[in-house]
């Protein structure tokens, strides 16, 4: 038998049926077809799946689908504001911190995570937060930067 | 400096024409796609490394609810042996057929036997339990040494290797044999003052791309396909997946998904011509995408290779000589990347005597496939770690060294021809200004430099320039974007239009709505397919000024391009006509405007690079920490400099990421064991300092724009830059990778007992 489970994701109002081992991950992109979560390796080493339950950063291939109910997904699609980047975003582009792109949408989840807690963090404080989350085109280089420049911006600090 | 300011756009650092689909999770890759009752399938993989297939019987499988087709060999036709016409390295169609679908034997573990197609995954799954096979397990061969043995059991019984002498004792499983070279290298060694000879091991590794492969197949009663997948070349899918069934290519379009990483891994087929059997098959679209494990088990890693080199220098920094003999790796089937390596290992150095010989051989493993300047970073790795110990013997500064022996235009390479313009000399040059190279290190700290070279492609390339109705400019081209090329094509259309780069739409069209194009790799993409748009562009321009002047009614040679507007020569207060007016007026004075341009790109720019790599060795553990990196490359002209620079800080991480942390581990039944992103260990955020860049630019006089190819070279320097700061170090020399703390600490120790 199937579960209906009821949560917000992305700020909406959410309900699906899902097998009591079926994945959060599975749910959002064969279930609710949000493709914008992607899977690099279903075991929670590669942060692609990456999204933020109740404030709470959680890779959704480690996730069982049922116990979102009741509770706020946010994946990288709420990130932005409707057609508005959010500064992260932004800056990824402006600052050419992706290649192919598929890890972008978990690096973005987790840096928001970051910056949710901490507008002013340090090199290594990304470095290590961002750990969870394998990027293999860009040597990271370019992502470090633009949280750092982000949280600057985010503190008022540049423009 | 005053080149650049004839540029409006080359050399910008604008945004991407994909970037907000990419920021925003929109943009689609291989796993993305799906179709109304779409089925799923699923891969039965052999759990032995080697063995006879006796039998299977697939009639629980089928019979299992929800299961709508399963596939084996049986199901595919039996194709003859044939050199496959498009892809990076050689391939042949009936050696792929049997990688994709194991025919009779099975060939390493992990390899495919079997495919189901069910209504959801989980059936599918479970379904591939009910399929019974039955095995005659054979003995296996996992290293080039046991391959190599007279008694070593042989992968295939036909192999006909190739490059031996008649009546050559050949030993089993060398698939081929390949020499090149100049000169005496045995009177180069006797003219040295100085001579090391060196054997060096390197593990398989894996590209690592973070997408696993995927596709969606939809076969229609009339036998037309249609493949939605991520793939390194779309026209590559379409014409693997039409031989392997056996139909004409015209039967099949191919279109391509975002592709999330391929490094080469993604220039074969795996999944797409299953997939389409079972869509044939089931009468139902089919989805196959692969788990992270069979990724690692059973797709094309960068395998191992055993590297002997030999080089003489004179005490005054010369180069007498040089010598290496390669055995690659190349898996269950023939074609490893040992030519690749062989020809570049040496390539940065003016050599009047040197020598290579290489050989592929066959183990009991997953097929090779090309990894980022495939076959290059094993034999730097070998060479740029001779020089090292060269100029540590001959207390010459190792930069210093490289640059009295540095090719230069006019220098014959070991594989053949003269180079033209090169630019190794001033990346040398730059390396050695740079800061970076006399800041001083700390305890335990030690900096290592190295070379490298990649030849890059040309290939074939389609594009075409449509003009549309508005005065905007759609750039459409065959190759997939797998790092930023819609943005270098967008760019060079803007420059050569001169127009805005916001008016250019950058696509990829598939294979049915544009000329052919040869895979994303070799570095080729901005090269060759930017000259396909550079010449499309032209095209255009001629037709628009054709189209002034009949509007003007005077001779077409009147009327020049420039600045984006058609203007009449001769007649400064003629209003010149820009895009918009002509566009408006395309349907009154000959139709729409579009520009096409098809070609074999030839005048490839190659590039050399080099790294500097500072590290610290904790002398307690082994671990050595990278705690800086400089990467510099002559990339001829960045057309999106942030891009290039993107591409040098990417390989720099990936191999470091080999030189310390990446390997296959096998247990003795042949079978993997660290088929995980936890347990196969690639570089994470923390793991690495900031790459800094430097881009040099010597021109390539033969690309509209100056264009080298930027993407693979980087990998080339890394592993020795790493291997000769960690000697730097510790005093030790590491000729095995990778340099994990174990192996690292063991020379250590080894070092401190012969000293004691």
């Amino acid at each position: 038998m199937k579960r209906h489970v009821v949560a917000t994701i992305d700020g909406e109002h959410a309900e699906f049926l899902c097998d009591d081992g079926q994945t959060l991950l599975d749910v959002l992109r064969d279930v609710l077809h949000r493709t914008g979560t992607k899977e690099g390796c279903g075991t929670g080493d590669c942060g692609a799946c990456s999204v933020i339950v109740d404030g709470r950063l959680v890779c959704s291939c480690l996730m069982l689908a049922a116990e979102v109910e009741g509770r706020e997904v946010e994946t990288a699609i709420s990130i932005s504001n409707g057609d508005t980047l959010h500064p992260l975003q932004r800056r990824f582009l402006e600052d050419a911190a992706l290649q192919c792109g598929v890890c972008t949408p978990g690096f973005l989840v987790a840096a928001k995570a970051l910056l949710d807690r901490n507008l002013d963090p340090s090199e290594s404080e990304v470095r290590f937060w961002l750990a969870g989350n394998l990027c293999r085109c860009t040597g990271y280089d370019k992502i470090v930067r633009s949280v750092l420049e982000t949280a600057a911006e985010l503190r008022g600090g540049t423009g | 400096m005053s080149e650049e300011a004839k540029f409006r756009w080359i050399g910008t650092r604008v945004v991407r024409p994909d970037g907000v689909d990419k920021v925003t999770g929109r943009a689609t890759y291989g796993a993305d796609f799906a179709l109304p009752d779409m089925l799923w399938g699923r891969v039965l993989r052999s759990p032995h490394a080697h063995a006879r297939i006796l039998s299977v019987d697939t009639s629980r499988a089928l019979a299992h609810d929800g299961v709508e087709a399963v596939i084996t060999s049986q199901d595919l036709p039996d194709i003859p042996s044939e050199e496959a016409f498009v892809g990076e390295q050689p391939t042949n169609f009936r050696e792929l057929s049997h990688n994709v679908m194991a025919r009779g034997k099975v060939l390493y573990h992990g390899h495919a036997l079997a495919a189901v197609a069910a209504t959801t995954p989980e059936i599918a799954a479970s379904a591939l339990d009910l399929i019974e096979v039955d095995y005659e397990v054979l003995p296996h061969v996992l290293d080039m040494p046991a391959a190599m043995a007279a008694s070593a059991p042989s992968l295939h019984r036909d192999l006909e290797p190739a490059g031996f002498a008649a009546g050559a004792t050949v030993p089993p499983n060398v698939s081929r044999r390949i020499e090149l070279g100049h000169g005496e290298p045995d009177q180069g060694f006797a003219a040295a003052d100085v001579v090391v000879e060196r054997e060096f091991t390197t593990k398989p590794v894996h590209q690592g791309y973070i997408e696993p492969h995927a596709c969606l197949v939809q076969a229609n009663p009339d036998d037309d396909i249609t493949i939605w997948s991520s793939s390194q070349g779309h026209f590559m899918v379409r014409a693997y997946t039409a031989k392997l069934l056996g139909i004409e290519l015209s039967k099949v379009r191919a279109i391509p998904a975002e592709i999330g990483g391929g490094f080469g891994g993604k220039t074969t087929v795996y999944l797409e011509p299953l997939a389409a059997q079972l869509s044939r098959i089931s009468g139902r679209p089919v989805k196959m995408v692969m788990s992270r494990e069979e990724v690692f088990r059973a797709t094309g890693p960068a395998l191992g290779t055993r590297i002997r080199v030999k080089m003489g220098c004179k005490q005054d920094g010369r180069l007498t000589g040089a010598e290496a003999v390669l055995h690659y790796e190349a898996g269950a089937f023939p074609g490893s990347p040992v030519q690749a390596g062989a020809m570049t290992m040496f390539a940065p150095y003016e050599l009047e005597h040197v020598r290579v010989t290489g050989y592929d051989v066959l183990v009991n493993k997953p097929k090779t496939a090309a990894y980022r300047a495939p076959g290059a970073p094993m034999g730097a790795f070998a060479v740029e770690t001779v020089i090292d110990e060269l100029a540590e013997k001959l207390e010459i500064d190792p930069i210093e060294l490289r640059l009295r022996n540095a090719a230069r235009k006019g220098t014959q390479a070991p594989f053949g021809p003269r180079y033209r313009e090169i630019g190794c000399v001033e990346t040398l040059e730059a390396l050695r200004s740079h800061p970076h190279y006399t800041a001083p290190l700390g305890p335990n700290q030690g900096r290592g430099v190295a070379l490298g070279f990649w030849f890059n492609a040309g290939m074939q390339s389609s594009a075409g320039l449509n003009v549309n109705e508005d005065g905007s400019v759609s750039v459409i081209s065959g190759n997939p974007d797998i790092g930023g090329s819609r943005a270098s094509l967008a760019l060079m259309a803007a420059e050569e239009m001169g127009i805005d780069y916001e008016k250019v739409g950058a696509w990829i069209a598939d294979t049915a709505s544009i000329g052919f194009s040869d895979i994303t790799g070799g570095s080729r993409v901005t090269f060759a397919t930017g000259m396909a748009v550079v010449e499309a562009a032209r095209d255009v321009k001629r037709q628009l000024c054709e189209r002034a002047a009949a509007i003007w009614e005077v001779e077409p040679e009147r009327v020049k391009w420039v600045e984006g507007e058609a203007r009449l020569e001769g007649e400064p207060d003629r209003e010149p006509l820009g895009l918009v007016d002509l566009a408006q007026r395309a349907a009154r004075t000959g139709g729409p405007i579009s520009g096409r341009a098809s070609l074999t790109a030839r005048g490839v720019g190659m590039a050399f690079g080099a790294h500097i790599c500072d590290v610290e060795v904790d002398p307690e553990t082994g671990r050595v920490e990278v705690i800086r990196y400089t990467a510099v490359q002559d990339a001829g002209r960045a057309i999106h400099p942030s891009y290039v620079e993107g591409q040098m800080q990417g390989g720099a991480a990936q191999g470091i990421g080999w030189a310390l942390n990446e390997e296959y581990v096998y247990d003795e039944d042949g079978k993997m064991c660290n088929p995980s992103f936890l347990d196969y260990r690639m570089p994470v955020a923390s793991d690495l300092p900031m790459i800094d860049t430097v881009i040099v630019e010597v021109p390539n006089p033969r690309h509209p724009y100056g264009v080298r190819g930027v993407g693979e070279v980087p990998i080339v320097p890394p592993i020795p830059a790493v291997v000769n700061a960690v000697h730097a170090a510790t005093g030790v020399r590491y000729f095995d990778l990778p340099l994990s703390p174990p192996r690292v600490l063991a020379g250590i120790e080894a070092a401190a007992d012969r000293g004691a």
